[in-house]
């Protein structure tokens, strides 16, 4: 799929987006401003945003507990969602999902995770649902490498191949599972592998570059909207922080991340590759940068202000009617 | 005489209904249809007991079989179900939730709260339990108290082919997941049922049998050992009130509580092992908010705090029987403070 100049430039502004809500969440968080856990999506903007540019209202996501990412690609409020973090009422849910939790439905975004490996079964259910309402519609199940190795995910890819479902299992391998690496972790060389065995494509890719997922996942989606079947997607990616705010990182190299930023950036990858093709001007960048960091300190200083839950608002929203 | 049907039937009934009435209704599950890529018959089986028997010639690819995945197939309904359609998956037996539970009780019970309110998702998981059947420890159990523990969950434990009908209608239009019970020794029983489709609201128990000297508290097939007891023992003139919970959540506290002020003595038949379950649940409500009008220390008849046992010998004297249940009224009748 070409990429026209606005495409370019949407996709830049929601990796920046991604990159700077992720930033100043770091920041906040030590701050001591954010309760709870918070698993930040830095480094891995090009994942999300390279597959969801390919998705409209009518497809759904399942995501992971480091969901931010693909909170703001799928379209979620920056507001609501800053609010939500900061657990005030008028977050995305109302103050009672909270980073690990974030969900818009109304986006198609059917939640951040908790649970290691709970989204894919539910992506099978949200892409059995698209091929039986015949929206063509599709699913698309984020999972990280720990996911991958969850039985659910596995049994969901068998599901959705016998099924032929619209899905797509895009397996964000940071190479770590907490602090755990993939290779000690997982049996297979490259978790893409393991398609073969439910007889769907498999494709590994360069998760730090936007316009390899973008490609890759076009094909995929394609595939899954013309009725053929699933796709498994492994991205080879980095986190840029632990595995939750707080982490010390110990089992990581010492400059591991430091030569990380400094080469394989997906967001300087992308800058140089969009400004030297001549496809975006280097001001339109820097413009774009601007606004989304003036909307980031809007959307911090609209969430600490806003109003925190009521205690009356302990005992709703458990069911529609009881 | 007005038409008699099995429960089986009564389930069969109800899910072909709503089946026909809404188009967004689903059945899916381990052999719900059978033959499923087979070279012999389709729909050979309608589940393993021949509940679902029928559902698929009438309604084709509305009705899934589904590979032996509990974790993807109760979760893709899940997905399913926030998603625009309504199915009805099928959990073969309850002891299985073992392998699924993570999709019942962190993504389907908790997505309306954890999403401040925005979700709703209309799912049934029909599952069998209960002993009786030489089925053992890992086919046998009672395990509505673990589902009943959980926000967010309704739970359905019918005892008649009438209730069954009208509460799984009603667990299909209903608009949180629902898992619905249904005990494997109920399906053969048969009772007055009317063929046009009809619900029963949850949370509004079942007065069995009117009586004045003592309240039995029964949900599922304990239902009817608990009037077998009374019938006994208005011979003995005792005179019990026997109440249907029909749902453990919603659960119908006025209903008990009106009962035990009544009469002032309490007896909870369950057929779940003893700690943490519907009879503890009942007990705890009655001693909470009834203690004034008892007359007598309450009492619980359950299975014991042990697996499931396959001898006949040992599931015979597991199982709680109609005796034992007269024997614990007996014992209330007799205390003297």
């Amino acid at each position: 799929m070409q990429l026209s100049r606005a495409d370019l430039l949407k996709a830049y502004r929601t990796m920046k987006m991604i990159r700077e809500f992720e930033e100043r969440l770091h920041i906040e968080f030590a701050a001591g401003e954010v309760p709870g856990f918070v698993h930040l999506y830095a480094g891995e903007e090009a994942v999300a945003t390279g597959v969801c540019m390919h998705l409209d209202d009518r497809d759904k996501i399942t995501s992971t507990h480091r969901g931010h990412g693909h909170c703001l690609a799928k379209g979620c409020d920056v507001d609501g969602m800053m609010a939500e973090i900061f657990g005030k009422t008028n977050g995305l849910c109302a103050g009672k999902g909270g980073s690990m939790h974030i969900a818009d439905l109304s986006k198609g975004m059917l939640g951040a995770n908790g649970i290691v490996g709970g989204g894919p079964p539910l992506a099978c259910g949200a892409a059995l649902a698209a091929k039986k309402l015949g929206t063509g519609g599709v699913a698309v199940s984020f999972v990280g490498d720990g996911g991958a190795n969850q039985g659910t995910t596995l049994e969901s890819l068998n599901l959705a191949a016998i099924w032929s479902l619209p899905c797509i299992f895009v397996i964000e391998n940071n190479g770590y599972a907490e602090s755990t690496s993939c290779k000690y972790a997982g049996a297979c060389h490259d978790f893409a592998d393991r398609a073969s065995g439910f007889n769907m494509p498999g494709v590994t890719v360069d998760g730090h570059d936007f316009f390899a997922v973008h490609e890759v996942t076009g094909e995929a989606v394609r595939r899954a909207r013309m009725g053929n079947g699933p796709t498994l997607i492994e991205c080879k990616v980095n986190r840029y922080y632990g595995h939750f705010e707080g982490d010390a990182q110990t089992y990581r190299a010492r400059d591991e991340v430091k030569t990380i930023r400094e080469t394989r950036d997906c967001i300087a990858n992308f800058e140089k590759k969009a400004t030297s093709s001549g496809m975006l001007a280097a001001s339109e960048l820097q413009e774009t940068s601007r606004e989304v960091l003036a909307q980031i300190d809007d959307a911090v200083a609209k969430a600490k202000a806003a109003a925190r839950p009521g205690a009356a608002d302990l005992l709703t929203h458990v069911y529609v009617s009881y | 005489m007005s038409r008699q049907i099995s429960l089986q039937q009564a389930v069969n009934e109800a899910l072909a209904q709503e089946m026909e009435r809404d188009k967004t209704v689903i059945v899916m599950g381990e052999d719900v249809a059978g033959g499923s890529g087979t070279q012999g018959e389709m729909d050979a089986w309608g589940g393993p007991l021949g509940i679902t028997k029928g559902l698929w010639s009438k309604f084709g690819d509305r009705v899934m079989d589904t590979p032996i995945s509990e974790s993807a197939f109760v979760g893709a309904a899940v997905g399913a179900a926030v998603s625009g359609l309504r199915p009805v998956v099928e959990l073969m037996f309850v002891d299985f939730m073992g392998v699924c539970f993570d999709q019942i009780l962190n993504q389907a019970a908790k997505f309306r709260y954890m999403f401040g309110g925005k979700a709703v998702t209309p799912l049934v998981v029909r599952t069998m339990y209960g002993a009786g059947l030489r089925a053992a420890a890992q086919h046998s159990q009672c395990l509505y108290p673990m589902f009943t523990h959980v926000p967010g969950l309704k739970c359905v434990v019918p005892s008649t082919p009438y209730d069954a009908k009208g509460l799984l209608i009603q667990a299909i239009r209903d608009n949180d997941p629902v898992i619905f019970f249904e005990h494997k020794l109920l399906y053969s029983i048969r009772g007055e049922v009317p063929e046009e489709p009809y619900t029963i609201p949850f949370g509004e128990a079942n007065f069995v049998r009117e009586g004045s000297d003592a309240t039995i508290v029964a949900l599922g097939r304990m239902v009817h050992l608990a009037s077998d007891a009374a019938q006994a023992l208005a011979q003995e003139g005792i005179d019990c009130e026997v109440i249907d919970l029909r749902t453990t959540s919603p659960l119908d506290e006025d209903s008990v509580l009106e009962s035990v002020e009544k009469t002032g003595r309490l007896v909870v038949v369950d057929e779940a092992s003893p700690r943490c379950n519907i009879a503890t649940d009942i007990a705890a409500l009655a001693g909470q908010k009834a203690f004034a009008s008892l007359k007598a220390p309450m009492a619980m008849v359950t299975a014991p705090h042990t697996p499931v046992p396959f001898s006949d010998v040992l599931e015979d004297q597991y199982i709680p029987d109609a005796k034992r249940v007269a024997a614990a009224v007996r014992d209330t009748m007799r205390y003297k403070a």
